[in-house]
């Protein structure tokens, strides 16, 4: 059994199934905006916001956000475990992308939430 | 002589016509060269019988006997003679030159050290093929006769078996050549499946856990070049696929 501290869940079996559901939240929330768009023509400022001051759109931005940072993680840590191969180097990439994918995740909270 | 030949040529009518192939092949031997290089050998096909890329070796082997590859039954099944040829990992007893064009590459397989020209060092392959636990474990009393399969259960074998371990799958594959300390690879992989498969073997449970790791099996990233290559005609890829759904099955 090999074991790898940077690994989302340090389960090959786990990490796989978060990718894998994490990409169809993704494909789910790209599919609902691409058509919301091509629904909403000409689109407007206004349209815009009331999007998002629905509850229910909110919480699907934040589900694809917090997907987008699992599944960047994942494939971010096979890409770098396959082409990085000093382990000190590869731990501070590792640890750069993670803390930049949850900064992402807070901003974008903020901005959803309109906090100041 | 010349009678000989005459006949030869008349009862052999379907005989491929002569060619002049030019064949490329990666040179290597680490106690002469400095480093690697590639050596061209022209030869004509009427210079030697049989039409398979081992035929063409021997043939040069005659004429260079410096030139270096391993080969044994040269009917595609001791997995000797895999090497890369035109690009593509294949078996040379079994490979025609007749679907190539004049100028032939032969290469070793690639990701493993190589002993001299197309001689690769398998041992990291090997190591892997250990971990699969390549054996039937069996934990209950032994019966007074044999173990015995239903006709179904003996099916689920088929497609899995058949792996000569000639190492054309796992050089062929990315993960590999990156992690061949860690991942596993296609053939080591699909030989853990045929044993978890295995409706006589009482340890599918302990198998499936060994591979649940990030890289041992789950390092795979369904390339499929494996199933490309395989000259056997296997599905390494469907096998992992099938080592995932158990592992699911079994852990949600």
């Amino acid at each position: 059994m090999l074991r790898s501290v940077t690994s989302l869940t340090r389960s090959g079996l786990r990490d796989w199934l978060v990718q894998r559901i994490t990409a169809i939240v993704l494909a789910g929330y790209v599919i609902f905006l691409v058509g919301f768009f091509m629904l909403n023509q000409p689109m407007s400022f206004g349209l815009w916001t009331a999007l998002f001051q629905n509850g229910f759109m909110r919480i699907f931005t934040f589900l694809a956000l917090l997907s987008m940072v699992y599944h960047t993680w994942v494939g971010m840590w096979t890409v770098l475990t396959d082409y990085i191969n000093c382990p000190r180097f590869r731990l501070l990439l590792v640890i750069v992308i993670v803390l930049s994918l949850f900064s992402y995740l807070a901003w974008a909270v903020a901005i959803v939430w309109g906090l100041r | 002589m010349a009678k000989t030949n005459v006949t030869l040529t008349s009862s052999n009518a379907g005989m491929p016509e002569d060619r002049q192939l030019t064949v490329s092949i990666y040179r290597y031997n680490p106690d002469v060269d400095k480093k690697p290089y590639t050596q061209d050998y022209d030869i004509h096909t009427s210079e030697f019988q049989g039409v398979m890329m081992l035929d063409l070796l021997e043939a040069l082997k005659i004429k260079d006997p410096t030139l270096g590859f391993r080969r044994s039954c040269s009917e595609g099944v001791c997995g000797s003679d895999g090497m890369n040829i035109n690009g593509k990992n294949r078996l040379a007893c079994v490979t025609s030159y007749l679907d190539f064009s004049n100028h032939i590459t032969i290469r070793p397989l690639p990701g493993l050290p190589v002993v001299r020209d197309l001689i690769v060092d398998m041992t990291q392959f090997y190591k892997q093929y250990e971990k699969a636990k390549p054996f039937l474990q069996n934990k209950n009393d032994p019966p007074v006769r044999e173990r015995l399969q239903s006709i179904e259960e003996r099916n689920k074998l088929d497609g899995l078996y058949e792996c000569i371990l000639c190492a054309c799958c796992t050089t062929s594959c990315p993960s590999f050549w990156w992690n061949p300390d860690k991942f596993m690879g296609p053939a080591a992989l699909l030989w853990a499946y045929r044993f978890v498969a295995d409706s006589r073997d009482t340890q599918k449970a302990e198998r499936l856990e060994a591979l649940e790791d990030p890289f041992s099996m789950f390092r795979c990233r369904t390339i499929m070049n494996c199933v490309d290559v395989c000259p056997k005609g296997l599905n390494p890829t469907k096998a992992i696929a099938h080592l995932r759904d158990e592992m699911l099955k079994d852990t949600s």
